[in-house]
This record gives structure tokens, sequence and C-alpha cells, in this order.
């Protein structure tokens, strides 16, 4: 039985497309071609997971820790299942395998919690019932008995001496090199001569800064459906961001050979990384196993956020030293991410925060320090930006303090030590392809900047709408204070340091009705980033085209890696155009075989397919691609994989870590309101080189996301976790606040096309370098309004009003409230 | 849960009358956001929306009658001259589809420090009528508020209008919120100058267990204006006033640290509010040149 409301077929056809959307032309690649589901979208049809149905099913629901670190010493389920309606009741002891652990770099996560709890939010046990209400007041009568232990919230109390270890008994791959259990991972970055260098500065700054816990905050929660089959194995219907890597982490805890579980990506309403570890995958399949019928699960918005992880708040400390004539001389830092409970991808961040921490620049010396705590904390993990977010922070805070000390404007100080084609990376990776720091920045400083005092009307009362507060109506201008700050910073775009980072597509080539028709299949997971259009585009290019059926996305064809990394377009759309190139090869042979006789072009001349002909180079058609197939359809299946790169030295840190590097720059116009603290971003210029726009549209909807979810964790967003408890206090979108389109400035956006010719079409992974350089832009902006130091992002109104109020605000104490961080030079 | 539907304004009050224990539910903004959330279950919910009579709003010689469902952005469009402060307090009331749903009397009935129609209410005078049985009666809005998320209705009351004093000055309303559109209050100020009697009242909200009027700083001002004759000169306040007013105003908040504030701020954003808008309320009051309250709604775009 195939459940209600599965994707259905993608068919996208260049000509209705054309006709709806911003261009008209072949819908091949460069064109801005529509989302095929973007009218659902927007009109409230489109099936997310979370409106999966299945005749006969149960509704599963997660009991989880009501503390953050806690013996678990007993789970009575007796009151529970004695409850009409529920079906199962499932704990650790029932976990049906000898693999019990998932996890995405390390297998630390229990399925379900043993033994003890390791944070605020931890499954504890499973419930299925016929009614979620039922599952719900079941789960209420599950009594876990606690005894609470000591806390580990910081690196203070992590490596503190007889520090409780958040993992007693380590044996993953990183437990031998870190300086502590409780120490994830630790990656230093050593090259050059510091020592002798920072003898050479003449003006040296330094600082520490302090980054708050983002949530991705998508908007579609956790939810899918697992059906039983017949042969002892398991269908999932879910929303993530990578099905071949759930689906290694979640058979063995099944106990099942992996082709038994059949994962089919179902509406994806979001993800930004908060899908790339498990939710509730693995629950619903044991659910459904035990019961024998069809689960499905849907978090509510308050269990969402104990349902993924979250960006790594960090503690930054840093150390530039510059010439007077403002080349920089040396960079010390030393990054401490906040990694919560269970690893999840620390490691990986980890590597990112270490070889980015110096930014687009040259740093000849560096000494360099990145690491990632086990906590009680939440878990946190993959978020876009990944690691570069938090450093780009930091050292563009630095830059504007050098640019300061040096009396120079801080874009010309930036464009003094920008990175270029051929700088070398602190990894000693030499950049093997545009890198046009310089040039963005210019970009973004010579836009024309806002009107200034946009409020003022004609009539006699002002348009708040253009004021802090807005409609909220907090000042008619009074206090109102504009700001201008710039930032610049720089992402890896794919998977790094060795890791195989391949994609795997299926192409068909078929006439139907008389017209070809391509069929493509990954296992891509459209999360919103856009790939359902690319995939159809590269096909039209290649094949010569208009209708391209894209194939929802499941475990029937190879893994297409993850949808993060700003890596899909990279490569799936390289294992696309691998498997398309193929796919002509096959066709053209079948033409040379079918019609080589009749036209000596097809023995001599460069061969092309398009407007569904092979036709030569000089323009010659050759025949229809109907008559060349005759009947035949031509599929092929391709891995694509990218250049290979190298894992850094653990000492040294020295390695060609990354494939490809992407560059975006912004200057932010803010007015803060300076007695009430409250910030109005006015505009958020950006440039941003992105190789080749294979969909410009798409394109600039991942420059403007991006750029909007930096500015949220500048002014607004940030999980408030109690240091004295370690739970969330925000869990809700009550208080969890992201922009509105209110608080959305306009966003000019300067797109760049210098290719990258080690990859696809020239392209640049576009997602995101946005969200990097928006947070930093915005703070500079802010101090630049206001004057105050700012080591803390987000900074709410009671940091900017903190000198007026006498509070401890902004004073640079450590924590939630505290600006923290106590940023100085000397 | 039982779901009770009265078709008219005497079915509800019969309705009540036998479920006490019955939640009112009309826009639902506040009630189905904690039913969705499994913070409530009330075993009874009373819908009121096939209560005509809770929709429709009168304007009177002294004051308006509002219908406690009457929608605030029925408030925003209709009665902007009449009720400015409840007009600007509407604005920032959550959505455009929040909007279009909630009215003041489920404000008033939740009685959230929160609620953004209270310092508009507080600041106007108003009286909230409530009805049950056993009869009608008006609770003025002074005494309505009665501890955190509680209020002065008996069990078997229900509020069907709220009376509010049509402006007789410019009134003015502020809402601190860490973005600009969907926040709940930070904290929040309402004032109004009532040229007809010489006075002037306020309202704050979230700064408080419950809102509140900065009572100290009405009667200064009161003073201040009285005695300098300013309400005849219309003559600019001396800046020390507007300071005074602003720091009294800050000592009648009695506010808490939480996630989305710290005591301190909202102390000091409620002074800055109040300076403020005296400020607007003033240099309104002086630009009416003495023929009487201008009849356009101060602030909002």
């Amino acid at each position: 039985m195939v459940p209600d409301r599965l994707p259905t077929r993608l068919t996208q056809d260049s000509r209705t497309a054309a006709g709806t959307g911003p261009t008209s032309g072949t819908g091949g690649i460069g064109e801005s071609t529509p989302r095929p589901d973007g009218t659902l979208k927007v009109t409230g049809e489109f099936a997310y997971s979370s409106d999966l149905w299945h005749e006969d099913m149960l509704w599963g629901h997660t009991v989880r820790s009501t503390v953050a670190h806690a013996t678990l010493v007993s789970i009575d389920t007796a009151e529970a299942l004695a409850i009409p309606g529920v079906h199962a009741v499932l704990t650790h002891d029932d976990l049906p395998a000898p693999v019990t652990h998932y996890g995405l770099e390390i297998r630390d996560t229990p399925a379900l919690a043993t033994g003890k709890v390791r944070h605020h939010g931890e499954p504890v046990a499973l419930v299925a019932a016929d009614h979620p209400e039922t599952a719900r007041r079941a789960a209420a009568r599950i009594r876990v008995e606690y005894a609470e232990l000591p806390l580990v919230t910081d690196e203070d109390s992590a490596t503190a001496p007889g520090a409780p270890l958040v993992h007693e008994h380590r044996t993953d791959h990183h437990s031998g090199h870190v300086p502590h259990p409780n120490v994830v991972h630790r990656q230093p970055i050593v090259r050059g001569d510091v020592a002798a260098a920072a003898a050479r500065a003449e003006v040296t700054v330094t600082g520490e800064y302090v980054f708050g816990m983002q949530d991705q905050a998508f908007l579609g929660p956790e939810s899918g459906l697992a059906v039983p089959a017949e042969d002892g194995g398991v269908d999932l219907y879910v929303a993530t961001q990578w099905l071949h890597s759930d689906l290694r982490q979640i058979a063995p805890v099944l106990g099942l050979p992996e082709e038994k579980v059949r994962m089919t990506l179902s509406g994806v309403g979001g993800a930004f990384g908060g899908r790339e570890d498990l939710s509730m995958q693995i629950h619903a399949c044991l659910l459904a196993l035990r019961t024998g019928r069809p689960v499905k699960m849907v978090y509510n918005r308050f269990e969402s956020f104990f349902g993924h992880v979250h960006r790594h708040p960090a503690r930054l400390w840093y150390e530039h030293g510059a010439t007077r004539d403002g080349r920089l001389t040396h960079m010390r830092c030393r990054i401490v991410l906040d990694g919560g409970a269970y690893a999840s991808s620390s490691p990986a961040v980890v590597g990112n925060a270490a070889s980015l921490s110096v930014g687009p620049y040259v740093v000849d010396h560096v000494d360099i320090e990145a690491l990632a705590l086990y906590t009680n904390n939440p878990p946190c993990g993959a978020m876009r930006g990944f690691g570069a977010v938090q450093a780009c922070f930091a050292y563009e805070a630095q830059m504007d303090r050098l640019a300061a000390r040096l009396g120079l404007d801080p874009v010309e100080f930036r464009r003094l030590n920008a990175m270029e084609q051929g700088s070398v990376m602190p990894t000693g990776q030499r950049i093997d392809s545009p890198a046009p720091v310089a040039e963005l920045l210019r970009r973004v400083k010579a836009r024309p900047l806002p009107p200034e005092r946009q409020w003022l009307t004609a009539g006699e009362e002002p348009d708040v709408r253009a004021l802090p507060g807005g409609l909220s109506n907090t000042t008619h201008g009074e206090g109102v204070v504009r700001g201008v700050g710039y930032a610049v910073g720089i992402k890896n775009v794919g998977f790094s340091e060795g890791f195989d980072d391949y994609s795997t597509a299926r192409v068909r080539l078929d006439v139907l009705g008389g017209e070809p028709v391509a069929v493509v299949h990954t296992a891509m997971a459209e999360v919103g980033q856009g790939g359902v259009t690319v995939h159809a585009q590269i096909a039209r290019t290649e094949l010569g085209v208009t209708q391209v059926t894209i194939v929802p996305a499941d475990t029937r064809v190879g893994s297409a890696g993850s949808t993060s990394a700003s890596r899909q377009t990279y490569v799936t759309g390289g294992a696309v155009k691998h498997a398309c190139e193929a796919v002509r090869e096959r066709v053209l042979e079948l033409g040379r075989r079918r019609f080589g006789t009749y036209h000596p072009a097809w023995a001599t001349a460069g061969l092309l397919l398009e407007d569904g002909k092979v036709v030569t180079d000089a323009g010659e058609v050759l025949a229809a691609l109907a008559d060349v197939l005759a009947g035949e359809a031509v599929e092929v299946e391709r891995v694509w994989r990218h250049r290979p790169t190298r894992p850094f030295d653990r000492r040294t840190g020295q390695g060609d870590g990354h494939v490809q590097y992407s560059f975006a720059a912004h200057r932010a116009v803010v007015e803060v309101d300076t007695e009430l603290g409250l910030v109005k971003v006015v505009e958020l210029a950006v440039a941003q080189d992105v190789g080749k726009a294979l969909n410009p549209l798409s394109v600039l909807g991942q420059i403007h996301g991006g750029s909007i979810q930096g500015l949220g964790v500048a002014v607004m967003e940030e999980i408030l976790v109690d240091p004295a408890t370690a739970k969330v206090r925000n869990p809700s979108f009550t208080d969890y606040l992201i922009p509105t389109i209110l608080d959305t400035p306009t966003m000019p956006a300067d797109v760049l096309e210098l290719a990258d010719t080690h990859a696809p079409y020239g392209l640049r992974g576009v997602g995101e370098a946005p969200t990097l350089s928006a947070t930093p832009a915005i703070l500079a902006a802010i101090r630049d309004a206001t004057g105050l130091e700012l080591n803390r992002t987000p900074v709410r109104p009671e940091h900017l009003t903190a000198h007026l109020t006498g509070t401890a605000g902004a004073a640079g104490t450590a924590g939630t409230a505290g600006n923290g961080g106590c940023g100085r030079t000397r | 849960m039982d779901f009770l539907r009265p078709v008219g304004w005497e079915d509800a009050l019969a309705a009540k009358a036998e479920h006490p224990e019955a939640v009112p539910i009309a826009g639902g903004t506040d009630i189905m956001v904690e039913i969705n959330f499994d913070q409530r279950r009330p075993r009874c919910l009373l819908d009121l929306n096939r209560v005509s009579e809770l929709y429709e709003w009168s304007v009177g010689p002294e004051s308006v009658a509002l219908g406690a469902s009457v929608p605030y952005a029925h408030v925003m469009a209709h009665l902007r001259t009449e009720l400015p402060g409840l007009a600007l307090a509407s604005h920032t009331v959550a959505s455009p589809q929040i909007r279009n749903r909630g009215g003041v009397g489920g404000n008033l009935g939740t009685a959230s420090p929160a609620g953004d129609a209270h310092p508009a209410l507080l600041a106007a005078g108003a009286e909230v009528e409530v009805e049950s049985v056993r009869g009608s009666r008006r609770i003025p809005i002074d005494a309505f508020y009665t501890g955190v998320k509680r209020n002065a209705l008996e069990a078997d009351e229900l509020i069907k209008t709220v009376h509010i004093q049509k402006a007789d000055g410019p009134q003015q309303f502020s809402k601190v919120g860490t973005r600009n559109a969907m926040v709940i209050a930070v904290c929040a100020f309402g004032l109004a100058l009532h040229p007809t009697t010489r006075t002037v009242r306020t309202g704050i909200g979230s700064a408080a267990p419950t809102p509140v009027r900065a009572k100290d700083a009405e009667t200064f001002l009161t003073a201040v204006l009285d005695e300098g004759g300013f309400w005849e000169s219309r003559q600019p306040l001396p800046p020390s006033a507007a300071r005074q007013f602003a720091a009294l105003a800050a000592g009648a908040c009695d506010p808490i640290d939480d996630v989305r504030g710290t005591a301190g701020y909202r102390r000091h954003a409620v002074g800055v509010m109040a300076r403020r808008q005296l400020a607007w309320t003033w240099e309104r009051y002086r630009a009416d040149d003495g023929r009487g309250t201008r009849r356009t709604a101060e602030g909002a775009a």
C-alpha cells in the first residue's frame, strides 16, 4: 500500500515554465527558470512531510528528558501501556539490534537514552497510539526517575580537574589526540614564524568575541512516515538532507540490511543544516516494526527546538598585528565551539573554523587553535556557514579595529590584505581559482548610500515604518543615528579533509508521444535550494530536450551526498551533467549505427543535441532524436566526484583540505535608536562571486536568504540556555525571533561570474557565503552608529543601552545576558 | 472537551452560568495557541463567534462602546479619531491575520501584562461592561487587572463591551519589541492628555505583574501643567518636567528579568517612551491652537 500525498513527479516543461517565469528561452543553464513547486508552496498546496497520511497509521510520540544531565534510574511504562489506544511503548531496552547508537561522524548518540541523559530534551522513550492526543497523554504517564549529575556547560567546567565526563569511554578516532575527553576534536594550524612576525608588528589588536547559539528555524518541523513492509523491512518517507547518510545510520539500529530500509524524500520545509542529523527516523521505524502498522511522527514547534542540532555557540580570542602601512604581520587565534552533548558534525566544524579562521586575507604567520567541547548543553552541529560564520564575526571585528588603530579606511585596509587567486591559505593550500575579495569590497562600497532620514514625509507625521521600532512607534527620529559597516568572508564549498564527496545521477532519454523526454533521478534532497530546477536545466542544455522529469529522490539510486556545504549544484549537478554526457554519447552511437552511412558529418563533425535533434557544430540537422532512439530508451547511471581533498595534519593543520572557496562581501547601513537600543537595518548590499549562475533567480534567492539569516543572528536570533540548568529557555517562535519581512532591508546584490575552471560550468557554491559576512557587517554598522565595542552577537537592546542604565548588560561578562568578551586594544 | 456554541448573548450568558468552568473563545488567538501547545486543556470551550452583539460598536457623545470581539483591524480602520491610542496599539498586535481575528475582549479576558491594548485603555480611561444571568456591571479599567493573568470577572460573567472614553486630546502608544512585527512586548507605554479635565493618564505594559498606570508621573505632570498654566498658554514644557515625568514613569515599573529583556532595560525603556510621548502629545496639543482636538490619529503611517 502506498501512502497518500507522496511527492509527485515534478515534470518541468521549459515552454510552459518560460510562459510564467521571468525569462523565456530553452530553459537551459543560465536562465531563471521558476521552481516547479513554487506556486504550490505559495498557495499552501505543497505536500510537506508533515502532510503524509496512511490508512491505519499510528502516531508516534517522543518522551524527552526534563533535565540536562542525570543517571536514568528507572522508566516505568506500565501506566502508559494500559491506556486504550496505545500500541507500543519503547525504551532503550527494546532496541532490536546490537547497534544502539548512531552519529554523523562519531557513533555516540543513543537511539534512546541508556544509563544516563546528557542534555535537556534527549529522547528517552517512544509511544505509538491510534491518535496523537492519546500518544501525548500516554507519554505524560511514563514515569522516568532521574538522579541528577553535575553539569558541564563551558570550557572551564568541561576541563576542570575532576570534571564529569560527558562520554566516559571514548574510542572514536579523535579520542587519541584531544587534550581532554570533553574535547570532541581539536585542530591546530601553525604556519610561518609568528613570534618573529609579531615582533615586527607596529600595531597589535587583541579581542575576545562571543557568538550566540543560532537555530536553523526551518519552518517545516521534523516529520515522516514509516511503513512496515511484507519482507520485514520498512519504507520510510521523510524530510531530510541526505537520504543515504540517514540510511547508513538507521539500518544498523533496526538490525536490518540497508536494502530493507527504503527511503523516499518527502516535502522538505527548509533545512539549513538542521536535517543532517537524524531526528524521528529511527524512532518511527522502530515503532512501525514493533506494531506492524504505519507510524507517523510530527514534532511540534516546541519539540523541534529539541529535535535538531543548532549552530555552535563560540568564544573566540584573536590577536592581529600589522605594520603602519597596513599590512597584516601575523594572527593568533583560539576558537572554542560548544558542541553540546553529542558530536554530530563538530569535528568537521572544527576543521572549518580552524582553516577559515584567518578570513579572506593573506597572513603568512599564523598560530591557530580550534576545538569543540562536549558539554551538557544542547547538541550543536551543522548550520549554514558551518564554523566559518563564527570566525568571520570575530576576524571582521578585528579588521575594523586594526583599521581604526592605523587610521585607515576599513575597506581599503581589507583590500590591502585581501586574498586573490594564487594566495596561500594558512593550511598551505594555494587558491587556484578566482578570489575577487578586493573587487567584491570595492563593489559594495561603490554603491550610493540610501538616502538619510527616509522617515521624513511631506506631512507632519513621520513614517515610522522607516524608523527603528517600525509601527511599534517608539521613535519619531529621536536618538536615531545611522551607521555603516563592511565585512567580507570566505567559505569552503563541498565536503573537505579527504572525504570522498561524490554524487550519483541516473539519466534516461526516452521518446514519449513523439517527443524526447529526459528523466533525471538522483537522491538529492531538495530542501528549497533549487536543485530541481538546476537538474532540469542541465538536462535541457546537455540533451537538447525541453521536457524533463525529475524523479522523486529515494534510495533506489546511489547517494547524492548531502544538501549542504553549498555543494549540490557543484557535485550532484556535476553528476547529472556527467550522466547526460554519457547519455549523449550513447545516443550519438545509436545515431551513427542507424544513420551514419547517410551523412558523412556523423563521423567527421562535432555533434550536439539541440531542440530535439542531432545537429552538427555548424548547425546542420542530421536527425530527430525520436528517429535516432526509435523506441529505444537510453539510460545511464554515473557517479561523479570533485577533485580530492586531503586531511589537515593533526599538529600543523597543513594540507589541501578544501576543494573550492566562496566569497561574499556586505555593506550594512543601519539606523540605531541609541536610547532604546533598537536597530533597523536599512540596507544590506551584497556582492558575491558565483562562478556561473546556473539559475540566476535561485542564486539571488540564496544570496538574499543567506543575508537575512546573517541579519537574524546579528540582532535577534539566539537560543538561550540557562547556565545553571543547561535547559533551553526559549523553545518557541514567540521567544526565538527570526526576521519578518518588516525586518528585511533592501538588499541590492551584485553577482559576479568568474569561472572556476575546475568546476562544472565554472560554477561556485552559493548558499553559505552570504550568511557569513552579513552578521559582522551589521555589527560593524551598529558600532559605527553607537561607538560601542559590541563583542557579542546577537546584540540586544539591553547591550546597546547598558551604558545608559548602568546595568551589567554590556560590561563584558560572559553568559547569555552579557555583552560577552572584553575586546581591548593595546 | 465540550464545545458550547450559543447563538446569541442571552444563550451565551446561560451557558456560562451553567458551565462556569467554560473558557470563552472568540478570535482564539490566545486560547488556540495554548491548546495547540498542550499548555492548557479546558474541559469546556464557550464559542462566542456566533454572538453577533459582540462584534458591534457605536460612538456616543463621551465614549465608544466597543464590542468585545470587534477585531483590532477594525479599530485601526474605523476608530483612529475617537481612539487614537488604541488604534496605535492595534497596529502593533501580531500580524494582519491575528488583527483580523483578535479583539480587545480577548486581551482583557487573558489579562496578560503583555497585552497590547491595556496601556491604551488605561491611558484613555475605560470601563469594562460585564454581564451574567445575574445582571450587568461596569468595572473601571483601573480595577480590572487583579494579578498576573487575572481579572475582576466572576466565574459566570462574560465581557460584553468596553466603554472607552473618546479622545479629548492627543494620545500616544509605543511598544518595544526586538523585531518589527509579530513580537510580544518587552514593554509598552501609553499616554493620553485630557484637556477637558486638565488631567493626563498613562498605561504601562509588560513591566509589572499587571498592566498599571504611572500614577505618580500623572500626578506630577497634572500639577506642572496646572500650576504653570500650560493648558491655557500652550507653551513648551520645561525639559526638567519631561525628565521628571520619565523618571516617575520608569519608577512605576515593577519588572522582571526574562528571556525577552531585563528589568533594568524595561524601566529604562518605559522612561524613554514616556519622555518622547510627552513631547509628541504636547507638540500636538500646542499645534491645536485651542480649537479643540484634531481629528487625525497620531504617529502611525
